[in-house]
């Protein structure tokens, strides 16, 4: 036990307690949260610095709003509903498409059909505050539903794939694509049983990919090989990621960004507190990228200098 | 520079904590182990019997002079009965009384008594038995009896114990087997010994008590034998002979009137029942406190009413709970409902006992997800549905309750108020994480909150620990200290090591 402890200490990877207090409580002040805890707040950041996300349709934030919903998604046919304020994924919908014949329909990313009242009773929860991180008031966006690329579509079951870039101090140190699978229900968190490949940052290139914690090398559902995709926009994304740094004041932060198939990279959200699966997708610990970084760290670099920085420092081993 | 600031205010919390418990131990004398307090004992006569045309009057004798313990308090229960308490030349007893009554009629009488060894009965000195008459050839034989027994001893106390080892010396004495043809229990021979006694000028008495052990549901009273030696009264075993009473022996009545007497009612039944009784230590302390008015003791939780003592002796095991949770947090990694669930969980245990709890729990947390499942469908907004489960979670404990007192496990019943809540809480974050995480991450979370509500519970329920933590409570800033250092611990945990195996090859 204490020679796995030794042997993973060595590799630099890192544990949640480590996180926790080294890098969240340390570099992520309190006061900045929202700017990631809230969408909306997420969304106008991005919007004043200059980055991509998809389009917002419109907030519901009390239960007397909720049955402004089709009002809202009139014209849309595919819409994504989601907590301003929800964690690890939870209580977001995503509708695809309308019933064929019945336009009150929809039917979900999964293919269930639902009626209003069932989409409506949906958002009503999500503003009862169920998804919210601490169980209070919330509101739902409703927003653009991203076409993903299709490079990803032979390795992706449902759902939208994104890709997580790690951002430490203005620098990105560490990447992923996450790809929904059957079994998380078109979702794209690990944790839910979304494959997860590592990105080489060099290259913009995956590897092979994690499912829980076991190594694969193909999609379980579509059984395309997962290494070797090239990410397009790469320098974009990486950039862009870097830029989060200053839009949100956190020196430890996950970034969520989709490919949309005719608008590119667009920044779905921001997380203050990024899981950890992320080094066992790259098949190597987080740590000793970090202490790279604190050693020619400089605050004078901007964020496409901290792009090409990552990218000649991170390559894949 | 953080982490050092950590490490001195742990080493100064720890430090006040020692000390002042060093000294509180070594230089004021506390005890810090329990079993130099007393335990109480709740012993219990349920009284059961058929109801008469007439009026009823039952008479139960009581504990009056108790040696070796102390009557902390005693209830008389019953339903439209008179009662009072009659002092009799032998003790006390209680007799209830009333007019009329059919049916199936209960009685009891609760004593709750704890151990003080200085706790001496002096009863009064008794004038010298008037000498029995005999028939012969009884007559013969108790004299012939006397006079060898007197011959084989010194004193009445030795007098006492060759005469019982002569009376059990089974067929060596012609004149003890005469004496003894009537005789078919303990209870007759010891009648018969006094009765010797008598004649021998020994004042001597049957004396009846219960052996206090833990939980008896159906204790019998044992017959023993005092006499008085000219100075104090003495104890002997009827059976060898030995002096002294037995250890943990409630002496309940002494005397050769049977316990329970009762006019107008038919099929009398009684029944005793002993119950260690951990809460009242508490009591005990306070009147010990109260007995010694010592300042420090004064300054103490002890002074405090019993019941604020009894908040108290749960609230300060709530530290021990946290820190157990922070181990199993941080150190272990085990995934669980909310922060402090499992430790709330945990205190409803207490209120059950552990497999009554999780059997309980289980159950309710089971039933209750599953009409959560059900109200889902019928699309409710959120506190409405929370409040929808609230109100099934009480009607189901209902249920259980009634099903398991009809079913004569009382253990139902005691499920509080308290648990409620944390149950409906419970069912609630179990069925959002069902939803949205799986089947599989919500009974992983359940189980692991399960595990470290069990593990905290036992933790908490230390005997040794609640009495440490109660009459020292300075040493909860020591679990504070480590609670702190804790707090800095950078180091992987258990179950990350597992997670992350995969990255050290």
């Amino acid at each position: 036990m204490f020679e796995l402890r030794r042997k993973l200490h060595e590799k630099g990877v890192l544990g949640v307690n480590e996180r926790n207090s080294r890098l969240i409580m340390e570099l992520n002040p309190r006061k900045f949260y929202p700017r990631v805890d809230n969408k909306v707040i997420t969304k106008s950041l991005a919007i004043e610095a200059g980055m991509p996300v998809p389009d917002l349709y419109g907030v519901i934030s009390h239960q007397s709003e909720v049955r402004h919903l089709p009002e809202i998604v009139a014209g849309q046919d595919s819409f994504v509903i989601k907590p301003a304020r929800g964690s690890g994924g939870n209580g977001i919908m995503v509708i695809a498409d309308r019933g064929l014949r019945k336009k009150d329909t929809y039917r979900t990313v999964s293919g269930v059909l639902l009626n209003e009242a069932e989409i409506e009773h949906h958002v009503s929860n999500v503003v009862g505050g169920q998804y919210s991180l601490n169980g209070t008031p919330d509101s739902a966006l409703i927003e653009y539903c991203v076409r993903f690329d299709p490079l990803f579509a032979q390795v992706s079951f449902q759902g939208v794939p994104d890709i997580r870039v790690i951002v430490y101090r203005g620098y990105p140190v560490m990447s992923m694509v996450r790809l929904p699978t059957r079994s998380s229900s078109g979702k794209a968190n690990l944790h839910q049983g979304a494959v997860g490949a590592g990105i080489d940052l060099s290259l913009g290139r995956t590897l092979d990919g994690v499912l829980g914690n076991d190594s694969v090398d193909e999609h379980p559902d579509t059984g395309m090989p997962i290494r070797g995709l090239q990410i397009p926009h790469w320098d974009y994304i990486l950039e862009s990621s870097s830029k989060c740094y200053e839009v949100t004041g956190l020196g430890y932060v996950g970034v969520d960004i989709v490919i949309d198939r005719d608008l590119g990279p667009m920044i779905l959200e921001m997380n203050a507190r990024p899981g950890l699966n992320i080094q066992i997708a790259n098949n190597c610990g987080l740590g000793n990228r970090l202490r790279r970084i604190d050693e020619i760290l400089n605050p004078a670099d901007t964020p496409a200098e901290r792009a090409a920085i990552a990218r000649r420092e991170f390559p894949a081993v | 520079m953080t982490r050092n600031y950590v490490y001195g205010l742990a080493v100064v919390l720890a430090a006040i904590s020692l000390l002042t418990f060093v000294y509180k131990w070594q230089i004021l004398g506390l005890p810090i182990t329990s079993d130099q307090t007393t335990p109480t004992w709740t012993v219990e006569a349920s009284i059961r019997f058929q109801g008469g045309p007439g009026s009823i009057k039952a008479n139960l004798q009581i504990p009056g002079l108790t040696p070796s313990y102390q009557v902390l308090r005693e209830i008389p229960l019953s339903k439209g009965y008179g009662s009072r308490v009659n002092y009799t030349g032998t003790g006390r007893n209680m007799e209830w009384t009333i007019r009329r009554a059919d049916g199936v009629q209960s009685l009891y009488y609760r004593a709750v008594v704890y151990e003080d060894k200085t706790h001496d009965s002096s009863d009064t000195i008794p004038p010298f038995p008037p000498a029995p008459v005999f028939d012969e050839p009884v007559k013969t034989a108790v004299e012939v009896l006397v006079k060898e027994v007197r011959e084989h001893s010194a004193d009445a106390a030795s007098f006492t114990s060759e005469l019982l080892r002569r009376m059990h010396d089974n067929g060596a004495d012609s004149n003890v087997d005469l004496l003894l043809s009537q005789s078919t229990s303990t209870a007759d021979t010891l009648q018969i010994v006094t009765n010797i006694l008598a004649a021998a000028r020994i004042p001597a008495r049957m004396v009846h008590g219960i052996y206090l052990q833990d939980q008896q549901s159906d204790a019998v009273p044992q017959p023993w034998l005092e006499i008085h030696d000219g100075d104090k009264w003495r104890y002997f075993n009827p059976t060898n002979g030995a002096e002294g009473l037995p250890d943990q022996f409630l002496v309940w009545w002494r005397g050769i009137e049977p316990v329970l007497t009762v006019n107008g009612g038919s099929n009398v039944e009684i029944n005793f029942a002993v119950q260690r009784n951990y809460l009242d230590t508490l009591a005990v302390a306070e009147e010990r406190a109260a007995q010694r008015q010592s300042k420090l003791v004064e300054f103490s939780l002890f002074s405090l009413p019993i019941q604020t003592q009894a908040v108290y002796s749960v609230l300060l095991m709530m530290p021990i709970g946290a820190l157990v949770m922070v181990l199993m947090r941080n150190v272990v990694g085990i995934e669980t409902f909310g922060t402090f669930m499992p430790v709330l969980i945990a205190l409803s245990f207490r209120e059950t006992a552990l497999l009554w709890g999780v059997i309980l729990f289980s159950l309710l947390v089971a039933l209750g997800l599953s009409i959560r499942f059900l109200l889902e469908r019928l699309r409710l907004l959120l506190v409405p549905r929370l409040s929808a489960v609230l109100i099934v979670v009480v009607l189901l404990m209902l249920i259980i309750s009634i099903l398991s007192h009809k079913l004569g496990l009382e253990t139902g019943l005691s499920v509080a108020l308290f648990p409620m809540v944390i149950i409906s809480m419970t069912i609630e974050r179990m069925s959002v994480m069902w939803e949205e995480a799986g089947a599989g991450d919500a009974i992983k979370a359940g189980l692991g909150s399960m595990f470290i509500a069990v593990i905290a519970y036992l933790a908490m329920g230390m005997r040794w620990l609640e009495h440490l933590i109660f009459t020292f409570p300075e040493l909860l800033l020591l679990v504070l200290a480590i609670v702190v250092l804790l707090g800095r611990y950078t180091g992987y945990r258990l179950m990350e090591l597992r997670r992350f195996k995969v990255l050290s090859s």
